[in-house]
């Protein structure tokens, strides 16, 4: 396998409602920022464009038949992968080792804004036989059944997951795609009442609009585009079990996560420690919780000592591993299917020195986990490098 | 070698509904779409009883109906033109059913129009045009003649439109 | 398209499964996926255990009544603990989904693969075509209240008066279809008819009667693919993918030539180039165009380069395209035969082909000795192109 590199990246949005503009005029927005990032002419040097989103998040049946145009791929080889980002970054990746092509873009973008029954659209994921009929109230319960299992399992107090919390939603104030940070103290978590529990409304991820667009190539021509390079050094994915199928989930884990991690570090020839091998990660938190367990997935934090080293302060801005400088999915939002591309899109920033007023110093090599949200158990996992901020 | 039995197991409707356990579900889905700027100034235009199309500046293709961007340069799109509610007939069929699959009391005749928009070659594969109803007698829909036959939109008066793309009510026979 | 054509490792086909194609089916779609899974399975001796990564393809969610679909089919398709995707063009999804099977060996990511497209559509109520209602724009097209059928009649209409072909000429296709799926146990709607039958049956949007159409149909297909040195460890007799194009159109149908598939086009270029084939019409030996619709038959056969824009319809009148013809196509019985589970039936044409480059075609077989095959599949608003060259 030969290393992949991130030539260019766009975005437009972040932001909790996005009413003057069209999801298509989102797209545009954003692949032409990405192709003018990578320095490409989509219409020429793209050989292949990926798209990811799912028809009910869109509310258009066989929504992919709206992906062609405002991203460049009209009357060219284009598909949709139903799924977040990261794993259309995957087929990326695929498409560029198999020799098919040499550049890819991916899009993803989510407007949910624009859904005014959310909640029941996550109830339509449910399996119809044996869990949509049950009188669950809020179909995040599901996480609140994780957060429960893991902090039995591990220990970790409710006010580590507070502090989770806190600590994103704070450091968001630095981010320009961070429409929910805030802040906020410890003490104004544990205040809160409980929303699912255990965790408060601070602890949940709201919803943002986006889409963002990202430009992958091959190592041979990256460089005919451009200098400022990043490279893809792995990507890895996994779903655990079927949403049909939630009984057999080991609860208060994110075995998929896990395996993710592991295919992606083999790929990158990750030996040792990732904790020390990594200058800053960016992982998913859409609960409170998933940061903590997040870490220990993806192996960073040794099994249910994740909260030992957020509460060291060890995952702070400044501290040995930034965990989630951009201020997570707590301070950005959920973006549906863009939520991985998005902190992708922060991961290449920061390794490209431009992540501005919250820049980690020095960051050369960097971690983004992604999970696909309640109820799947599907997650993806991406290693990146660059020698450009050295 | 090849395969005599697949693995299944059909049903009939009356033991479909007779099965234990048949769960009911409905999707509430709702939503609020935004038009984008183009598509409403697009529907504005209707309302006052204009198409209106939009020229890529690169290419000089004028789209109707008008998008945000040119899908073959890549580029968004500038000038705004007002182009003829005039045309040919792309193609025409004849609608037995309603949208729910149910017969109809009186067909219905829907087509493609291509618009007298200028730039584009007479029998290019590409064109401006508009996927709309045709006012004929669903019979002459059926004949040869009616594809190439020229069409005029036919409005809405002006106080009952409300900017959309019903505000013309159809297409229907010029000349 | 700056295709890298020297490919590194070889990729096969070896093994194939499918359910019944039905309409209301006992199983339910995570059921259906996994039967025909584990058929392909058995199909290559292998289980499971031997799979690295899953491929699934399935059309629009509302049909099953499941959002997030290829999450909810993830266990029946044998994607437990394991990386799986799901991809999707609308119709075309299901000779995409060994396309992009394809591109997981190639890479070398993935040893083997399993590839399952699975449909269900029954559940939907009123009926499966108010579902359709969603495919169309909400602003321009969706205040006129279309139906789904009308773009597909705008279509065969076109091609009628561009081509010159009659409506009885096309219903041939629906008679050749049905009458090839007798030979087919997994078949819905296997009959022997006539071109009346055709022209007397309920008439819908005129130019489209009823028997023109495939059916509401339920089912799943699955496909096992692998690298060459596994292929041979398995098997003496794999099917190579050989070429493999997509291409996805604009999506205003509205400001193009209906007559002609220029997408598919594009995307058969694509693999022929691929698979070094340059006179398609003599060095394919049977084809799986795909059929919704009988005239898409004919439409895609153009698209395919296998007879010249507008001949399609004559050839076929002198039964070339029979499964004893010159160039036999859908010798499956096509979706207008066997049945259309939207991505199950692409995956369905992919596994006929596989059965016929391997002789195991039973009585479907086609007359005529095979090298090389083709099939396609079509989708969305008449965008999207997705071709699959196969050879044994």
């Amino acid at each position: 396998m030969s290393r992949v590199a991130i030539i260019g990246v766009g975005w437009y949005g972040f932001k909790p409602s996005t009413p003057e503009v069209h999801f298509q005029g989102m797209m545009f927005e954003s692949s032409s920022r990405a192709y003018a990032d990578a320095n490409v002419d989509p219409r020429k040097d793209v050989d292949v464009f990926v798209d990811c989103q799912e028809d009910m998040w869109e509310g258009i049946a066989i929504a992919d038949e709206f992906a062609p145009e405002p991203i460049g791929g009209a009357l060219r080889p284009t598909f949709t992968v139903a799924g977040d980002g990261l794993l259309g970054v995957a087929h990326a990746y695929m498409l560029i080792n198999s020799g098919l092509a040499n550049v890819v873009a991916v899009e993803a973008h989510g407007k949910p804004s624009e859904i005014k029954t959310l909640n029941d659209i996550y109830y339509f994921a449910f399996d119809p036989l044996h869990l949509r009929p049950l009188p669950t109230g809020n179909p995040f319960f599901l996480a609140g059944l994780d957060a429960q299992a893991y902090m039995a399992r591990t220990g970790t107090p409710r006010e580590s997951l507070a502090l989770v919390a806190s600590k994103n939603r704070s450091q968001g104030l630095l981010n320009e795609r961070a429409p929910y940070a805030a802040r906020i103290t410890l003490d104004d978590v544990l205040r809160a009442p409980y929303a699912i529990y255990p965790m408060s409304e601070y602890e949940i991820s709201r919803f943002s609009d986006a889409s963002v667009t990202v430009v992958l190539a091959s190592e041979e021509v990256a460089r005919k585009f451009t200098d400022r390079i990043v490279w893809l050094d792995g990507i890895g994915f996994n779903t655990e079990v079927g949403t049909g199928a939630v009984e057999l989930h080991q609860w208060g884990r994110m075995p998929s996560m896990r395996q993710a991690a592991l295919m992606a570090y083999k790929m990158a020839r990750i030996e040792g420690s990732p904790s020390r091998y990594f200058s800053l990660a960016e992982v998913e938190d859409r609960f409170s919780f998933m940061e903590l367990l997040a870490l220990e997935e993806t192996m960073i934090a040794p099994e249910g000592q994740a909260h030992v080293s957020l509460e060291a302060g060890d995952y702070d801005f400044n501290g040995p591993l930034p965990v989630n400088p951009s201020g997570g999915s707590l301070a950005m939002g959920i973006q549906l299917e863009a939520t991985g591309l998005g902190r992708l899109v922060e991961a290449v920033l920061q390794l490209r020195g431009e992540a501005g007023q919250h820049q980690v110093k020095g960051a050369r090599r960097a971690l983004v986990a992604s999970w696909r949200g309640v109820p799947s158990y599907t997650s993806a996992v991406a290693v990146l490098s660059s020698e450009v901020n050295s | 070698m090849s395969v005599q039995k697949f693995p299944g197991t059909k049903l009939s409707a009356k033991e479909m509904y007779s099965l234990p356990g048949l769960v009911e579900s409905s999707p509430q889905a709702k939503y609020e779409f935004s038009a984008g700027p183009t598509i409403s100034r697009f529907l504005k235009g209707l309302k006052e009883g204009k198409i209106l199309g939009r020229r890529c500046p690169r290419c000089g293709r004028i789209y109707v109906p008008p998008r945000d961007y040119c899908e073959f340069c890549h580029v968004p799109l500038a000038d705004w033109v007002e182009v003829p509610d005039t045309g040919r007939v792309e193609t025409a069929v004849v609608s037995y059913i309603s949208v729910k699959r149910e017969r109809l009391e009186k067909p219905e005749v829907v087509g493609v129009i291509r618009l007298d928009v200028p730039g584009y070659p007479e029998d290019g594969y590409e064109f401006a045009g508009l996927f709309h109803r045709i006012c004929m007698d669903p019979e002459e829909a059926k004949k040869d003649k009616t594809i190439g036959m020229k069409v005029k939109a036919r409005w809405r008066p002006p106080e009952q439109r409300t900017g959309s793309i019903l505000d013309i009510e159809c297409f229907e026979p010029v000349g | 398209m700056v295709t890298n054509l020297f490919v590194k490792d070889r990729v096969a086909i070896v093994g194939a499964g499918m359910t019944t194609f039905m309409r209301r089916a006992l199983e339910t779609p995570r059921e259906l996926a996994w039967e025909a899974a584990k058929m392909a399975l058995d199909q290559a001796g292998l289980t499971l255990k031997d799979i690295d990564c899953v491929v699934i393809g399935s059309a629009p969610d509302t049909f099953d009544g499941v959002h997030m679909k290829g999450e909810y089919l993830a266990d029946g398709s044998g994607a437990f603990n394991k990386p799986m995707t799901r991809v999707y063009v609308g119709g075309g999804t299901g000779v995409f989904i060994p396309v992009s099977a394809w591109w997981h060996v190639a890479s070398g990511l993935c040893r083997t693969v399993l590839a399952v497209g699975e449909e269900k559509m029954s559940p939907a109520h009123p009926h499966p075509q108010y579902v359709f209602r969603y495919i169309w724009d909400p602003i321009l097209h969706r205040p006129l209240e279309p139906n789904l059928i009308w773009i597909f009649a705008m279509e065969m209409r076109r091609y009628m008066a561009k081509c010159g072909a009659k409506k009885e000429d096309i219903a041939l296709v629906s008679v050749k279809n049905k009458r090839n799926a007798l030979d087919n146990p997994a078949a819905q709607l296997a009959a022997n008819i006539t071109v009346d039958d055709v022209l007397k049956s309920e008439l819908l949007v005129w130019p489209v009667n009823e028997l023109d159409i495939s059916p509401v149909t339920d089912g799943a297909a699955a496909l096992v693919i692998t690298n060459e040195n596994v292929a041979r460890q398995v098997t003496d007799s794999p099917v190579w993918i050989e070429g493999l194009g997509f291409t996805l159109e604009n999506q205003h149908w509205e400001n193009r030539e209906l007559a002609y598939p220029r997408y598919l086009n594009y995307a058969a270029r694509m693999a022929y180039k691929m698979a070094g084939i340059e006179r398609p019409w003599k060095e394919i030996d049977v084809a799986e165009p795909y059929d919704p619709f009988d005239y898409k038959e004919l439409h895609h056969i153009e698209g395919l380069m296998l007879a010249r824009p507008c001949e399609a319809w004559k050839l076929l009148k002198e039964g070339y395209f029979d499964r004893d013809g010159e160039l036999p196509t859908s010798p499956s019985g096509g979706l207008l035969g066997v049945g259309n589970p939207i991505a199950a039936a692409g995956v369905m044409k992919v596994a006929e082909l596989f059965w016929q480059l391997r002789y195991e075609a039973g009585k479907r077989q086609v007359k005529k000795p095979v090298h090389r095959a083709v099939a396609n599949a079509w989708g969305d608003l008449m965008q999207a192109g997705t071709v699959i060259v196969l050879g044994n």
